[in-house]
């Protein structure tokens, strides 16, 4: 893969905003990859924990914007747990949500769910879901 | 002992299962539950970004609650909620500038927070306040042979810093569940997450999870897996009916709240342990052991 990194990507509001949301230090982290190793969900991204954060580093915005992965993780905290220079991985991935959510770009509509597919779901499921992928 | 209850949403439907049989339990130990009046929404998840501090005002109101109804201590089942308000409670604590905010944003509320509560989880009070010995003297009925998988899940042991266990290797259920007389079974996947709301709209991600966690679970032996958070109990139990369409030879298994056993093992009527909300029924099993 072909990437061009360069000087006005790093320096973007993008990655300001990240780390403003997030409350985190992005340059703290040296790729040592634990956050991916202990992930219960890779499986199912195409951008694993540990390259979202060298992603969110150089300012890749539209890479991670696009991902499948800032919707797949469930804010489960093991990155958190692990991660030895302790990042809040999770902080880092809700930031991308909500860079987009407050762009009123929900990931979920809840009204598009049909009664057999909201079927018994409980209550505290809906209530998480609206929270973490709507506006 | 007296103890102030926040329940939260999913304990007076999906989860009666849960609260009737801790409700049970209490009384048995001779603990006065009170329920605290006029309890709101907890907000389900912790609002992780640095600027949302309007989403720690449903969990803080419900402190606020705690406090009107004179007390300093609130005892809360459901895992999400634990985590929820612990957590807001810890982020104003350690942060007055945004406590100051929160406070002034509930300007209509009679009595100003000052992150004086504290927020115990039910196994916190029956470990450290209870005591398993106490429960130990008080067991009518042994799980006797009955092999229990405990999972822990993701918000009773993490972030490590207001969780109630390790962080790693939680076992404050596999000694519970020995108090009560019966087998923990080890497996690697107890802290492992179930996929919580991607139940909502990405079920498939959830039935893979289930089926992962619980195999692993059946690898070991297990003839049940106790929970203690309802959205984890919904995914494990009524997630199984995705799991055996994926996985043809997927065998169900029968998913408890460790409330349930320990109403059992105290001798509470069966009326307390609502399995009429189960999808996997768990009668047969805890027939065979004697246990019901």
């Amino acid at each position: 893969m072909r990437i061009n990194i360069s000087k006005r990507k790093i320096r973007d509001r993008f990655v300001a905003k990240i780390e403003e949301l997030s409350g985190q230090n992005l340059l703290a982290c040296y790729q040592c990859g634990k956050c991916s190793a202990g992930c219960p969900a890779v499986s199912q991204m195409d951008i694993l924990p540990n390259q979202i954060i060298r992603f969110a580093q150089l300012g890749f915005k539209d890479e991670l914007l696009k991902s499948k992965s800032i919707w797949i993780c469930a804010s489960c905290f093991t990155c958190n747990a692990r991660c030895p220079k302790g990042i809040n991985i999770a902080e880092v991935i809700e930031a991308i949500r909500q860079i987009l959510l407050r762009k009123r770009e929900d990931h979920v509509q809840v009204q598009k769910l049909s009664d057999s597919e909201k079927g018994d779901i409980p209550p505290i499921a809906l209530i998480s879901s609206l929270r973490k992928f709507t506006s | 002992m007296k103890i102030s209850y926040y329940p939260g949403c999913t304990l007076k439907n999906n989860a009666k299962n849960f609260e009737d049989s801790t409700l049970c339990s209490l009384n048995k130990l001779g603990i006065q539950v009170e329920e605290l009046p006029r309890w709101n929404c907890c907000g389900t998840v912790f609002s992780l970004a640095t600027d949302d501090l309007i989403h720690h005002l449903a969990p803080l109101r419900n402190l606020i609650r705690v406090k009107e109804s004179n007390s300093d201590k609130v005892m809360t089942l459901c895992a999400m909620c634990y985590n929820t308000l612990k957590r807001a409670n810890e982020r104003v604590k350690s942060d007055p500038e945004s406590l100051d905010k929160i406070n002034e944003f509930m300007y209509r509320e009679k009595v100003k927070y000052k992150g004086d509560v504290k927020i115990l989880h039910l196994l916190e009070l029956l470990r450290d306040e209870i005591k398993f010995e106490t429960i130990a003297q008080q067991v009518v009925k042994p799980l006797k042979g009955l092999k229990v998988a405990n999972y822990y899940g993701c918000l009773l042991v993490r972030p490590k810093e207001i969780g109630l266990d390790d962080v790693e290797n939680p076992t404050i259920l596999e000694t519970l569940t020995t108090v009560l007389g019966a087998v923990p079974i080890d497996f690697p996947y107890k802290t492992e997450c179930c996929g919580a709301y991607q139940t909502v709209d990405k079920p498939d991600i959830v039935a893979e999870r289930t089926y992962q966690i619980l195999t692993s679970a059946q690898s070991q032996g297990a003839d049940i897996v106790a929970v203690s958070c309802p959205l984890c109990a919904f995914n494990l139990d009524h997630r199984q009916q995705h799991t055996v369409k994926k996985y043809p030879e997927f065998k169900h298994i029968p998913i408890l709240y460790f409330t349930q056993l320990l109403a059992i093992a105290l001798g509470c009527p069966e009326e307390a342990l609502r399995f009429d909300l189960h999808y996997v029924d768990p009668k047969p099993v805890l027939k065979e052991k004697g246990l019901i």
